[in-house]
């Protein structure tokens, strides 16, 4: 059973998760990102590094804000960008999603952005394209069911990175809905194989995934005691749908329990920074007094996701 | 035709056999064992040294796709597929479309078969019209049709109440009721077992609960009706100490456990492995060898396929939007000697979990055994010849199996029914 996103060489083919991947791959993704945030600044924010390649944004799931993103670091690295709502299109007349790769892979795609609620769909197009005898085809897993969400979880490695440098000291703390959240397991895979020392997850046990300790991390009911001296507290978004069924009673009690506030965040460390993978909720998970907040770095997170994301792109099919 | 099966290892476990025997077939019976009847002509003599001789295997659990779902598997591949992995009885799950709620379909299903002239089947009734688990099925009439037992597939009912009325409606006739424990609201939406592999890929948990919740029921729904239950594809360690513990009250319960279960775990779902897609699903690593030890011991009786063939489109797909099941009649035979072997059992000790127990719980009397006048119903088989198990060697329509790659030791060289050599050279 082969690694479906490393090629036979080792080296990343695909990237479909941060879980398994090799740590110096991953060190190599940010540090490639870093000139990438500097591109930005630039008068001209374009470079050729993807001139002529054509990347399909596949998007199963709406997503405007990640899709965005892609497509801008798409263009920014000069690659022609097509984007797909496929939950719009193919798949309502009753194509299946592998039809739907054959007939863009007959269209010349280089890569594959995709997007997808169930759990495993860019893993089964990778796992096909390879069966088809497509390597020089791309996946990038740009969220799938709650599997994973890599470049959000790459791109919060990155700020990490940036405000704090030594992974190897730190204490982090992941709060709220871990059991449907692709980023939560993203970012837990990053920071244990980044040799994060002390990683919590904090949240009821309604939204805690089963055994989720056996991923390395200590797991808190009390946000105030798990809070205590972090030095990096991640957010997750707390899905409206959730308020529905028997997780949890209502967004306010959630919001006294486990939402974000000054007074709670006064526990960490005073240096400590707050991330948050967007789109907040505001007086569900997070205050805006801390949302807007001088330890808030959620916009960097957002600067730093188009650099990171032409980092992954540009290493799988740069020219 | 007269035939016989000279110098092979007899291995009959029904009746404690294993030596060397020459066994004689006439007018599809087994005539004699050991010396050849009075005036044994042999019109055809099958030299089966260095094989083994076994009753031909009995399957708890194949789906034929008939009638309903013909675009995944028909009675003809299926049974073709039967033939090549030496099981000569099937019993077929109600969950057909429809689903074998009527006299008359199970008849026809019974005469296709047995116009195929292949493998006998034993139909399943389905114990509430549709499995829907509202109005009981004509329980009486169907068994006049051929079923044998009663059962929801994997469909649970909903309402107990409606449970317990099958229950002691069937326990009316004696009737066997034959439950897989799923409680409805705590499987719903799971797609692996709640545990380390579903937490790391996402995947929805199916709790241990579910199957422990539906067992406390269905225990005690049986003992107050009186009901002959038999648990269908345990999946879990919990699971098998309750029925375990009811069997040291005294409770008359019988139970299985399916190929994939038993040698499987969530960690073959690898990246995402659709083939592992299952009903139960596959547990941990600390269930599947509860379950191995659990046929060991005894305290699962049996031991089958769950044949459920899916064809292509139906797996190529993500994982929880794929279809469940596997298709496995050609792998129950080396499956039991890989268990048999690693559980350090005698062949024959292997074997009766798919032969003579197996037949006990279908309630067949004149085959799953070896014994003069039996049906000469017979699988013969080399327990050393490896199987690659690849979709090209595969006779079932469905080619998803989780084993798909597997070298297996163990097969079949030939398969009588009624003293008809249905496969092999």
């Amino acid at each position: 059973m082969r690694n479906p996103q490393l090629n036979k060489h080792g080296e990343l083919q695909h990237l479909l998760t941060l879980d398994g991947l090799p740590r110096e791959i991953l060190i190599k993704i940010l540090d490639i990102a870093a000139p990438f945030t500097e591109v930005a600044e630039r008068e001209v924010k374009k470079l050729p590094l993807l001139r002529g390649k054509s990347i399909f944004n596949l998007f199963f799931e709406n997503s405007t804000r990640t899709r965005t993103t892609f497509e801008i670091a798409a263009k920014r690295l000069s690659a022609d960008v097509v984007n797909l709502n496929v939950s719009t299109s193919s798949t309502a007349k009753g194509e299946s999603l592998l039809d739907t790769v054959d007939n863009l892979c007959a269209m010349q795609a280089d890569m594959f952005v995709v997007r997808h609620a169930s759990s495993g769909a860019p893993v089964l197009i990778a796992q096909h394209l390879q069966a088809c005898g497509h390597d020089d085809i791309h996946v990038v897993n740009a969220g799938d069911g709650r599997h994973a969400h890599p470049t959000q979880g790459l791109l919060d490695m990155y700020t990490i990175r940036h405000c704090k440098g030594d992974f190897t000291r730190l204490s982090v703390a992941i709060v709220g809905d871990v059991l449907h959240s692709r980023v939560a397991r993203s970012q837990i895979a990053a920071l244990k194989t980044l040799g994060v020392p002390d990683l919590r997850v904090i949240g009821p046990k309604t939204l805690l995934p089963t055994a989720v300790e056996h991923m390395g991390v200590r797991v808190f009911h009390d946000m105030r005691e798990g809070l205590r001296d972090v030095d990096v507290v991640m957010m997750l978004r707390l899905q409206n749908e959730r308020m529905n069924g028997a997780l949890l009673p209502t967004a306010q009690e959630y919001y006294k329990m486990w939402g974000l506030t000054a007074e709670k965040l006064a526990l960490a460390r005073p240096d400590a920074i707050v991330m948050h993978p967007g789109p907040m909720n505001r007086g569900v998970e997070i205050d805006s007094s801390v949302a807007d907040g001088a330890q808030a770095v959620i916009l960097k997170q957002v600067t730093y996701g188009i650099a990171v994301r032409m980092a992954v792109m540009s290493m799988l099919a740069g020219n | 035709m007269n035939i016989l099966i000279a110098n092979g290892r007899v291995i009959d476990p029904a009746n404690d056999v294993d030596r060397q025997l020459d066994v004689y077939v006439v007018d599809g019976k087994i005539a004699a064992l050991g010396s050849a009847p009075a005036g044994f002509v042999a019109g055809r003599t099958i030299d089966a040294a260095g094989l083994v001789v076994s009753p031909g295997l009995i399957d708890l659990a194949a789906r034929l796709r008939e009638p309903g779902f013909e675009y995944r598997a028909t009675l003809e591949t299926e049974m073709e597929a039967a033939m090549a992995g030496g099981i000569t009885s099937l019993a077929i799950p109600p969950d057909t479309d429809p689903t074998l709620d009527e006299p008359g379909l199970v008849e026809m299903l019974t005469y296709r078969a047995k116009k195929l002239n292949r493998a006998h089947i034993y139909p399943v009734g389905a114990l509430t019209l549709g499995l829907k688990g509202e109005r009981l099925s004509e329980m009486a009439e169907l068994v006049e049709a051929g079923c044998v037992a009663f059962s929801q597939a994997n469909v649970p009912i909903l309402d107990n109440m409606v449970l317990m009325r099958a229950l002691q409606y069937a326990a009316t006739f004696g009737f066997r009721v034959w439950l897989q424990p799923i409680a409805p609201f705590l499987a719903r939406g799971g797609h692996a077992h709640d545990g380390d592999v579903a937490t790391r890929l996402g995947l929805a948990g199916t709790p241990v609960a579910a199957e422990t919740v539906a067992l406390y029921t269905y225990l005690e729904l049986a003992k107050i009706t009186g009901a002959r239950l038999h648990i269908t594809r345990l999946s879990s360690a919990a699971g098998l100490a309750l029925v375990e513990q009811a069997r040291a009250e005294g409770m008359d319960v019988t139970c299985d456990v399916s190929i994939n279960h038993l040698h499987l775990c969530d960690e073959d779902i690898g990246y995402f492995d659709a083939n592992c897609h299952l009903v139960p699903p596959l547990r941990s690593r600390a269930d599947r060898d509860a379950l191995a030890r659990g046929l060991a011991t005894g305290s699962i009786d049996a031991l089958c396929s769950d044949h459920t063939p899916v064809d292509d489109d139906g797996k190529q797909m993500p994982f929880s939007e794929s279809e469940t099941g596997a298709t496995g009649m050609e792998l129950l035979l080396p499956l039991t000697l890989k268990w048999g072997r690693e559980a350090g059992l005698t062949l024959s000790q292997a074997l009766a979990r798919v032969t003579s127990e197996a037949a006990r719980i279908v309630g067949i009397v004149k085959a799953g055994h070896l014994a003069v006048g039996a049906r000469a119903d017979v699988c013969v088989f080399d327990p050393e010849a490896v199987v690659k198990i690849g979709r090209e060697q595969l006779l079932s329509q469905g080619k998803n199996t989780p084993f798909l790659g597997y070298e297996l030791s163990g097969r079949v060289r030939y398969t009588l029914v009624e003293g008809q050599v249905m496969f092999g050279a």
